[in-house]
């Protein structure tokens, strides 16, 4: 599913992914495996959310921007 | 067509046909789908069954896709995707799942591609012209892990694909993958399966030797262990 819809807010499965980010950075396995979703649901959600700013990628893992922390608060 | 006759500007020529060689890198792509934007890359580590179908809202491939349904747990067992294919748009393809739910109470839970531009469609040799200049034929495309294709199935638009036959072959993948043997004609999970061909004469001396079932030299079989 999508992790970001066209309004730029996060969807449901969007919002799973960036809960499963709040307390440390994980590369996609880990997201996977915490979440319950897919691989490859995981890599392409969070290619969305890291474009729509939600989320930061380093060095292979990726953790919450700014933008994603605000909008978990 | 006619001599001097354009071709239709949705028609694919000949030299647009891509084929997709056994062993090689499956061709990259990044696709819109039904569970948003994929590429290939993201099924690294994962197998994937590409699979193709004509067309949305017809009788056959709606068969296909119920039957492609009832197998994707078994297939996720086996650490195995499925993504779908046709040359139909997003909304077509979201219209005609939900159309197969409520009729069939089927849900289809992997993504479809949306190959509009048929982007993904010429990289596969998914078009055969004689069979349909416009629309996907029915294929099948076993991808490894590693992104290697490893398994190709190409059939008409008249005939529904067989679900057993692409468990089975992913079955056979697998243990080729895991014990370093073939597996014969009709071969199922559990029955005795090919040792390879011994490469010297000497190899061939020695394998009568080592206990395996051997018809010859040459096709000799084994029994893997328990739940191999």
């Amino acid at each position: 599913m999508p992790c970001v819809s066209p309004d730029g807010k996060p969807t449901t499965t969007g919002m799973t992914t960036l809960k499963a980010l709040k307390d440390a950075a994980l590369a996609p396995e880990e997201v996977a495996s915490k979440t319950g979703q897919p691989l490859f649901r995981v890599r392409s959600g969070l290619r969305e959310l890291k474009n729509a700013g939600f989320v930061e990628e380093k060095a292979g893992k990726y953790l919450l921007s700014e933008a994603g922390k605000t909008l978990l608060k | 067509m006619l001599v001097g006759e354009k071709p239709m500007s949705n028609e694919v020529k000949d030299e647009e046909i891509g084929l997709p060689i056994l062993g090689k890198e499956a061709p990259d792509f990044e696709a819109v789908t039904t569970q948003g934007t994929l590429r290939l890359s993201d099924y690294k580590g994962t197998w994937l069954v590409l699979f193709s179908h004509p067309a949305d809202f017809t009788p056959v491939c709606t068969t296909e896709f119920i039957a492609f349904s009832k197998i994707y747990n078994d297939l996720r067992k086996r650490n195995v995707e499925l993504l779908g294919l046709s040359v139909d748009s997003v909304t077509s393809h979201i219209a005609w799942i939900r159309n197969v739910e409520e009729k069939t109470g089927v849900k289809i839970p992997f993504p479809i591609i949306a190959d509009l531009n048929k982007d993904v469609a010429k990289k596969y040799g998914m078009i055969h012209p004689e069979q349909s200049k416009t629309e996907t034929v029915r294929c099948v495309f076993v991808i490894d892990p590693e992104s290697k294709i490893r398994a190709m199935l190409y059939y008409p638009l008249t005939t529904g694909r067989n679900m057993s036959e692409i468990l089975r072959l992913i079955d056979a993948l697998q243990t080729t993958d895991k014990h370093k043997v073939a597996t014969p004609a009709n071969w199922k999970p559990g029955e005795p399966v090919v040792v390879p061909p011994p490469a010297t004469a000497e190899q061939a001396e020695e394998r009568l030797k080592e206990g395996y079932t051997c018809k010859d030299w040459y096709l000799c079989t084994k029994k893997l262990p328990e739940g191999q």
